[in-house]
């Protein structure tokens, strides 16, 4: 076990967990943020996806002791209010069936967005390839991404 | 005007009983999903008044209906309170909507499979909300002192015309509560509907995009540890014993012990499924540290039954398909005969694999269990079931057992089989404390409970005028005899025979997305279209004929053919149609299938990049009757054409010596967005007919749209799933 201060959301946060442990069960087990989802554990899905500074990781390939003073962003603190642009244009899509991936795609969507403002379809078809959604989503996804990047350069 | 009774169970009423403290809750999650205006803070209401179960209304009137059924991604918890909310006569904005706990008393089937919740709820929910409207107009008509029959509603405002008096919902709604249930009410007419039919945005909208806690994976509880499972690593294979000392010294680790899931003696129900007997727990304070665990546990496991391999399930259901079924399951005329005469005889066998259901929410449960009750939580489809094995498991009475359900991270049938919640329960009542069980990714994809592997054999015989004349349908599966002997072409060819086969197996199987049909459309549906090439037909207007052969002359019993062919024909034309079908150059096909008291027809036009195909577009054209919310039904309608071309085209679960080869998303492999189809619309029959299942019917015919497509790009027909297979992907 060890000590580490990390900054989530814009909040220091003191754990004590084996160096080896993934960000994803440090998140979801010890400070109870659970919006980051556990889908394969394996960098498969995508659904554990967060920020560490402006890029999009998958935090169950993350260990605690690799994260530094890097910031880490999750679902939780993309917006204050849920009004992030990609957000909003998910809620305009009613782009979700079960929901369970839908806080990994965003937060990969957001991190892309900010990378690439301007995408084409199939620059959106290759950054989102990595996030599987069981329910089949992907054409609303793909919408709800050229929606949130019109609305961010209007 | 259409009148019916009332049905409730009259304990299910709390008549004008104030919810202590529902002000509150509710208040609060309205607080939190909405983020009100300050116009709606102002009119945060002080008191709930409990009219049915079904729903509570505020002394300011808003709504807060319950939902009964459990939501797997099929957005019934927007879609059922939306049925309850048109009858009641509301405003959609005023209406809030809870998850309603597993309460037989007040509901009938919380049960999410089938595609049945809305079928099967529509009366009751109407009803839910036509009565609650009704007490609400008694109540006025008591307090104004003027006949409730001049009392009219709009939008949670009750009127008086004559005596210019009016009261919104809120104000009438203690009183409402102690008013008489009425024998009968009256439900509204199908063009008076002001929701049903409109689109509206799934409730749970802003707390899933905001990742807020609503899985069974995200529950936490005080004093809460974690529980995982280790199974057989083999199907065939049984626990004999381990070595724990070294495991249970590790950090965080609490206990590990041998579980005994279903013990002799146990009343299992159905949906107790492919659970496995014995097992061992993990238990410890986190997640990881489970998961370390589990992996340096050293179990011995010794053989129950002979191990199995992929290539032994091909042989047996080869050889089943050889063999000849002493009793059909449906004879019409004489096949033998007929295939004799025949100008042209076309045969072919389709076959497909095993595969697992993959919900993004690995299965999970959690449990208090205590000598003096069980308290139970999480995502599963069958609570009422899963209660009543639990009291046979734990030996406990039913009243002390309480199931709360979860949002579900997917279903597809998976969490019909709630075996895991009894895994909780025991493993809860051997620690002695609450915990949460998590199955890994690779525990949830080789449990077991897996759509079948299935085969099957058509045969045609076609006249010199290309008119088909017989057709001779044998199938088999495992655990599962695969054949619908009454479904279409049954009733439209004058020799017929169907014979379905069962293959024993150990790997345990179980209903996924739309069981059977998952399989049997796409093969079906690839044969219909070659055998209409080979008649030198169109294959929209081949399968047209045959429809008219089943509306005008059908052959044998008519009441014992199993769908409509009007209907059918309906969407075939509704899709050819919007798609402006031409058979003709383009790499397109075309399919038609009805399943789960829904018809749906597809065309998909795709271009083969390599050897993997690339969907354009899809055109889908469905009947399931009233579609209660567009919105989501389409939503629904795309994921079943999604998942039905990606599990066709790469997936499968494979076996050596009964250890599944598969074990997560690298070897597993999902269809992504790179490989997802770029356009899908959805087009819907308009008939008034009440509503039917929307979660299932649009996957089958898919598959045998995309086979179509493929082949007319390819020039080579596809018979065996996946039609893309792994390794050509993953090179
Ligand atoms: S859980 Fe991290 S990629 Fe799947
Ligand atoms: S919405 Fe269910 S997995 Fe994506």
């Amino acid at each position: 076990m060890a000590n580490y201060t990390l900054n989530i959301n814009g909040v220091q946060q003191e754990i004590d967990v084996d160096p080896s442990t993934p960000m994803l069960w440090v998140l979801r087990d010890h400070i109870k943020l659970v919006g980051t989802k556990y889908g394969c554990g394996i960098a498969q899905c995508g659904a554990c996806t967060i920020h560490l500074g402006d890029d999009a990781v998958r935090s169950c390939q993350l260990t605690v002791s690799s994260v530094g003073e890097k910031p880490i962003t999750t679902i939780e603190g993309l917006s204050e209010n849920g009004d992030h642009p990609v957000q909003k244009a998910w809620l305009e899509e009613d782009v979700y069936q079960c929901g369970y991936c839908q806080a990994g795609q965003i937060m990969n969507a957001s991190a892309f967005l900010k990378s690439n403002s301007n995408p084409t379809e199939a620059e959106i078809e290759t950054a989102m390839n990595g996030n599987i959604c069981r329910c089949g989503t992907y054409t609303r996804i793909k919408k709800a991404i050229m929606r949130a990047a019109t609305s961010e350069n209007a | 005007m259409t009148l019916v009774k009332t049905t409730y169970n009259r304990r299910s009423f709390l008549k004008g009983s104030t919810l202590a403290g529902g002000g509150m809750i509710l208040g609060f999650s309205w607080l939190a999903s909405c983020k009100p205006t300050p116009e709606q803070i102002k009119s945060m209401p002080k008191e709930w008044f409990d009219i049915n179960g079904f729903l509570k209304i505020a002394d300011n009137g808003m709504v807060t209906i319950m939902s009964p059924n459990p939501e797997i991604g099929q957005n019934v918890k927007t879609a059922m309170p939306m049925i309850i909310a048109e009858e009641l006569d509301v405003d959609w904005d005023d209406v809030t909507v809870e998850q309603a706990a597993l309460n037989t008393d007040i509901f009938t089937r919380q049960l999410a499979g089938g595609s049945q919740s809305i079928r099967q709820g529509w009366e009751s929910l109407r009803m839910a909300g036509a009565t609650a409207r009704h007490m609400l107009i008694a109540a006025a008509a008591e307090a104004w002192q003027v006949p409730a029959d001049e009392i009219t509603t709009n939008e949670g405002i009750l009127s008086h015309e004559a005596s210019n008096k009016s009261a919104n919902y809120g104000e009438m709604a203690s009183a409402a509560g102690a008013m008489a249930v009425p024998e009968e009410v009256a439900l509204k007419e199908v063009k008076d509907f002001k929701i049903i039919g409109t689109d509206r945005k799934n409730v749970d909208g802003l707390d899933i995009i905001t990742g807020k806690p609503l899985f069974g994976l995200d529950i936490d509880e005080e004093g809460m540890l974690i529980a995982m499972i280790v199974h057989p690593p083999a199907f065939g294979m049984k626990y004999k014993s381990m070595d724990t000392e070294s495991v249970k010294a590790m950090p965080g680790i609490k206990d590990v012990f041998p579980i005994e899931v279903y013990p002799e003696g146990v009343e299992k129900q159905w949906s107790d499924g492919g659970g496995i007997a014995e097992l061992v727990a993990v238990v410890g304070a986190s997640t990881w540290q489970c998961m370390q665990a589990k992996k340096a546990l050293k179990v011995q496991w010794e053989e129950a039954s002979k191990p199995e391999s992929s290539s032994d399930h091909d042989a047996a259901l080869t050889k089943l398909l050889n063999t000849t079924a002493a009793a059909p399951a449906r004879q019409d005329g004489d096949v033998k005969k007929a295939f004799k005469n025949a100008a042209q005889v076309i045969e072919r066998t389709y076959s497909a694999p095993f595969l697992a259901h993959n919900t993004m929410e690995p299965m999970n449960f959690f449990a208090h269990v205590t000598s003096e009750k069980a308290m139970l939580k999480g995502p599963v489809q069958t609570p009422e079931f899963l209660e009543k094995t639990l009291v046979s498991v734990l030996d406990m009475p039913l009243e002390k057992i309480d199931i709360m359900m979860t949002r579900m991270g997917g279903g597809f049938g998976r969490r019909l089989y709630g075996h895991f919640g009894v895994e909780a329960a025991v493993i809860s009542k051997q620690m002695q404390a609450p915990i949460k069980l998590v199955y890994s990714r690779e525990d949830d994809m080789t449990q077991g409970t897996y759509r079948p592997a299935y085969k099957i054999t058509y045969k045609a015989g076609l006249d010199k005028e290309g008119n088909l004349i017989a057709w001779h349908v044998k199938g088999a599966g495992a655990n599962d005899d695969l054949v619908f002997e009454n479904r279409f072409p049954a009733g439209t060819v004058d020799n017929f025979l169907a014979e379905k086969y069962t293959l024993e197996s150990n790997v345990t199987t179980g209903a996924w997305r739309a069981p059977r049909s998952n399989f049997i459309a796409g093969a079906e549906q690839s044969f219909i279209d070659e055998v209409a090439e080979a008649a030198g037909k169109d294959p929209i207007d081949f399968r047209l004929e045959l429809f008219d052969r089943a509306i005008n002359n059908p052959v044998g019993d008519p009441e014992k053919n199993d769908y409509d062919p009007k209907r059918y024909a309906g969407v075939l034309e509704l899709v050819k149609e919007k798609s402006g079908w031409t058979n003709g150059g383009k790499a397109r096909g075309v399919s038609a299938y009805y399943c789960h008291n829904s018809y749906v027809a597809q065309v998909l036009d795709l271009e083969m990049e390599g050897n993997t195909p690339r969907v354009q577009k899809v055109w889908c054209a469905v009947d399931c009757g009233i579609v209660v919310n567009p919105l989501s039904a389409k939503n629904q309608i795309e994921g079943g054409i999604i998942d039905g071309i990606g599990h066709a085209t790469y997936s499968e679960m494979t076996f050596e010596n009964g250890k599944p080869i598969q074990e997560n998303f690298d070897t597993y492999q999902l269809i992504r967005q790179q490989q997802a189809p770029k356009e899908i619309e959805s087009f819907f029959v308009d008939n008034g007919i009440d509503p039917t299942g929307l979660g299932e019917p649009s996957l089958p015919p898919i598959i045998g749209a995309l086979a179509n497509a493929m082949y007319k790009s390819t020039g080579k027909r596809y018979y065996n799933q996946p039609f893309i297979s792994e390794k050509q992907v993953l090179g």
